[in-house]
């Protein structure tokens, strides 16, 4: 079906959040705002050390204080959890060992913070401290201790897998560069605290939580198992949610720990994380190392690539196996690259968990790779832009050699956008002292098509129902996280059946309400939950036309349906308002429900004879193409971005307003990790726990992003709709070096670009001037 | 701790309230009175997201003890829509997708709305200095200068 594209409200119009004015005006009830009179205060007792055994834990003290309601430890939680099926190795409160600074160890729910305070400190926890391994070179150092003992060598997962010849293409290559790159570890940063409200229910002896998550049906599936009880015992809400990125796609011990006190004490549980303690629960983007290696063809075209990816994956296996191969998959299905080679290794660390972030796992390969290809365009002569042309895609639909299908493919026309909007043609390599231009391309999954869970249901399941008010009601599962999901599903809905968009309530993340809904993670909703909205709002459209065309004694294929009024194609008869419509489509009937489900197809499901190909497989690619303007202070080596254009294939735009709010959210969180985020231990103790040392951007420091939305229309998607938050983050990084190549004149391969970094490079480049004028004297 | 009688005028109302002397501002707002609107984003003095006004300027109430503002007007997010209309600044937020996930937003309004009492026509780098101690992890901010600009022009258009 073809949007109309001109409906307030509807497909390709600028539509305002849904539930934005209940953000704008305060009325948002977010986690820590729902009112809980007399709820208990839980608090958690962390670990001191980042790596040490638990020989004893007395909390008979704490226990004994008035006003203490429960104390939990890890005898109490004997089911470890994790979100993947095959690497559950967390404890929601530590049993037998501490495997990072903060690593919960204990809890309490007591009436009053300060109780809380008194429990905690009268908890007796005795530690055997063992060596803390930090980093990469620690963990993986022949003879260190291993953190779990199943991983003898701290190596979570080894990736080893080639397509195509690497080593002829490498051989048929004018020009092989291979290159060194660092990236530091980042957090999502999400503006919200994590926080749950956990309840215990009489009823059924079970708990309902409100929670801060992406995932609610994750945290349901891994509250039942921790705390033993089954699925129909728990209930799960999100309420408005300020942020994810990534950092809650996973159940957090956090959850786990509120539920656990709930039910301990049988009472209300308000379990709120300060700010340090969501630095902790982390799930960010790890420390990652990669050596990359490109063959180019003097014209540019290129023969081969290998690289090599070792990340700093923190205490526990969350989503790592995911991560790390994620630092291949998307080398695939931007470019038509004969032969790749990838090898990566996930190494336990004594640091907090890392996780998924925005752009999981791909975005620091990808800043590799571009940065490595923008410095052997150079080296050749080539201009930034044409090596990239070089290698586009040759045809559609394209299978990759990872088994992915590209079906709608924007890159060329982006490519196009950006080049003209900076004026690159005239401006590149011309540029005033001290400022630069720099481009990269970057892309990224409309949702993973293979579910972590096989449990053979629809990837995404949507309810409406329609009454005797004239309002239909949208039940999904799909977490709405400040995203817009909410507002995509009711577009959706509301283009189909041709009605206005304040028609529609949307009732969201609620297990005892809402169909479940896998979560708001990989960019997976729009598409999923949007075809799946669809298929509903088709289904009810139908009974609806049958409706009217019972009423109007005519034949169903003859009703037309326009702004909400159905009537006979060519005929003067008077048609039905859509009240009446409602009430034929009643009668016999009340209310009418209807389902829509969507399913990705098996084609698109990677395939099982390549290893690991369920990651990265998709319905299809985000791609964005963006330049960036920067100027370097010599003086302070501080950075500055000044403008960045963008331009971003999101198939359809379903909302131009969100697309643009999405793509410009995507490209800044790409240029914090570009500029100034990193995460900071020292022996295992975070350094970097309050948003004052974490570095993220402040308005003052931000560019103007313009954004370019190309429609290349994708077939399976709704609409022709693609993901648009995570595709256009990778890029920022290497387009920012090469900015800063051309304003100062130094390669910085280690991110962030931070002043001191730049500061180094500008005095190493200015003492090597000295040496060579010197020399240069000398020999004169 | 001893907790004294405190009257307080928070979004044109009078309250009286117990509260410890060390109460903060937040904790009165948030506990005493449920205007859950104003947000606690970080472990003080960080974010921006809990400002409100007292005496028309910007205030971080997690660092303001609740004593300081006795006798002072306080406004918090949930006071600026009148009879039913949002105010200028929430109608340009809410337009031009000046909230994403809405947690910085009342911090964000509320910081924008001392702003434009002050200088109704402010500039692009005047707003950025504004607002540079609220942080957004959503928007890369670019929508919500835009927002801050259309709530000027609004203004202005309107008288």
């Amino acid at each position: 079906m073809n949007p109309r594209m001109t409906r307030p409200g509807g497909i390709g119009v600028h539509t305002p959040l849904i539930d934005g004015i209940d953000k704008v005006t305060g009325r948002a009830k977010y986690t820590a705002d729902i009112a809980a009179p007399g709820a208990l205060v839980g608090r958690i007792l962390r670990s001191p050390h980042p790596h040490a055994l638990i020989v004893s834990i007395d909390t008979s003290a704490a226990q004994a204080l008035d006003g203490v309601h429960a104390v939990c430890t890890g005898d109490d939680t004997p089911v470890p959890f994790g979100v993947l099926p095959i690497a559950e190795n967390e404890y929601p409160l530590a049993r037998g060992k501490v495997r990072y600074r903060g690593d919960p160890v204990a809890a309490v729910a007591a009436v009053d913070e300060a109780t809380a305070e008194r429990a905690l400190a009268a908890i007796v926890v005795e530690y055997e401290v063992l060596p803390a391994l930090t980093t990469v070179k620690a963990a993986m150092k022949p003879g260190a201790p291993a953190i779990h003992d199943d991983k003898p060598n701290n190596v979570l997962r080894e990736v080893h897998a080639e397509f195509g010849d690497t080593t002829a293409g490498f051989a048929e290559a004018d020009l092989v560069r291979e290159k060194n790159f660092t990236f530091a570890e980042v957090n999502h940063a999400h503006m919200e605290l994590n926080a749950t409200l956990a309840e215990y229910d009489i009823e059924r002896d079970g708990v309902t939580l409100h929670t801060t998550t992406q995932v609610p049906y994750y945290v349901h599936l891994k509250v039942a198992a921790c705390l033993q009880i089954e699925e129909s015992q728990v209930r799960v809400i999100k309420p408005f949610l300020g942020g994810g990125f990534g950092a809650r796609t996973e159940c957090l011990h956090f959850e786990i720990i509120a539920a656990l006190l709930a039910r301990r004490a049988r009472g209300t549980v308000r379990l709120l994380q300060t700010r340090e303690e969501t630095f902790l629960a982390h799930r960010g983007r790890p420390w990652t190392a990669v050596k990359m290696k490109i063959g180019l063809k003097s014209d540019g075209r290129i023969t081969a690539l290998a690289l090599e990816a070792t990340q700093a994956g923190g205490a526990y296996a969350g989503y790592g196996i995911i991560t790390i191969l994620y630092t291949g998959a998307l080398m695939h299905g931007i470019y038509d690259i004969p032969a790749i080679k990838h090898d990566a290794w996930r190494v336990y660390t004594n640091t907090p968990p890392c996780g998924a972030q925005r752009g999981h796992g791909t975005v620091d390969t990808r800043a590799a790779f571009e940065a490595l290809l923008t410095d052997m365009a150079e080296e050749l002569g080539l201009d930034g832009f044409a090596v990239r042309q070089k290698n586009l895609l040759p045809q559609l639909p394209y299978r990759t050699m990872y088994a992915q299908n590209v079906l709608s493919y924007g890159l060329p026309e982006c490519l196009e956008k950006v080049k003209a909007a900076s004026g690159w043609n005239e401006r590149k390599g011309r540029m005033p002292k001290g400022r630069g231009l720099g481009l990269a391309c970057s892309h990224f999954v409309s949702g993973t098509s293979t579910p972590k869970h096989w449990t053979g249901e629809p990837h995404a399941t949507v309810q409406l129902r329609l009454d005797f008010d004239g309002g239909v009601t949208l039940f999904t599962g799909a977490a709405d996280i400040g995203q817009g999901s909410s507002t995509m599903a009711a577009q959706c809905a509301a283009e189909v059946l041709d009605i206005a968009l304040e028609r529609i309530r949307v009732i969201s993340s609620d297990s005892a309400v809402t169909p479940k809904d896998n979560g708001s993670y990989s960019s997976r909703v729009t598409f999923m939950v949007g075809r799946a909205s669809i298929a509903a709002a088709t289904e009810l459209r139908a009974l609806l036309v049958k409706a009217a065309a019972g009423r109007l004694k005519a034949h169903e294929a003859d009703i037309e349906v326009r702004d909400e009024v159905y009537c006979v194609r060519d005929s003067d008869q008077t048609g039905l308002t859509w009240i009446e419509t409602v009430r034929a489509a009643m009668v016999d009937s009340g209310a009418v429900t209807v389902k829509g489900t969507y399913t990705c197809p098996p084609e698109f499901q990677g395939d099982k004879k390549i290893r690991g190909s369920a990651i990265g497989a998709t319905m299809g690619f985000c791609y964005a193409a963006q330049v960036v303007e920067a100027s370097v202070d010599e003086l302070t080596g501080k950075v500055t971005a000044h403008k960045v254009w963008v331009a971003v294939d999101v198939g359809r735009a379903l909302n131009p307003l969100s697309v643009e709010g999405q793509t410009q959210g995507g490209v800044w969180m790409g240029l914090g990790q570009a500029l100034s985020e990193a995460t900071v231990y020292d022996d295992g103790r975070m350094m970097h726990g309050n948003l004052l040392d974490y570095r993220v951007p402040t308005m003052a420091e931000s560019p103007d992003i313009e954004v370019f939305i190309v429609e290349s229309v994708d077939p399976n998607g709704p609409f022709g709709a693609k993901e648009a938050s995570e595709g256009m983050l990778a890029g920022i990084l290497p387009a920012l070096r090469e900015a800063v190549q051309e304003a100062a004149g130094v390669d910085c391969d280690t991110f962030p670009l931070s002043p001191d970094r730049i500061v180094e490079l500008l005095d190493t480049k200015e003492a090597a001037a000295a040496r060579a004028a010197r020399s240069a004297k000398e020999t004169a | 701790m001893p907790k004294r009688l405190l009257t307080l005028s928070v979004n044109g109302r009078e309250h009286t309230v117990a509260a410890a002397d060390g109460a903060l501002l937040i904790e009165v707002l948030r506990d005493a009175l449920q205007l859950t609107g104003t947000k606690q984003g970080c472990d003080g003095g960080e974010c921006g997201a809990c400002t409100v006004l007292v005496d028309d300027r910007p205030r971080l109430a997690c660092s303001t003890l609740a004593v300081q503002v006795e006798g002072k007007r306080v406004e918090t997010v949930e006071g600026l829509a009148k009879h039913g209309r949002l105010s200028r600044v929430q109608q340009a937020f809410h337009e031009k997708l000046g909230a994403q996930c809405g947690f910085c937003t009342p911090g964000m309004v509320m910081a924008s709305e001392a702003l434009l009492r002050s200088n109704p026509d402010p500039t692009v780098e005047q707003i950025k200095t504004a607002l540079a101690g609220n942080l957004c992890r959503c928007t890369g901010y670019v929508k919500i200068i835009e927002s801050v600009q259309a709530a000027a022009a609004a203004t202005e258009a309107a008288q």
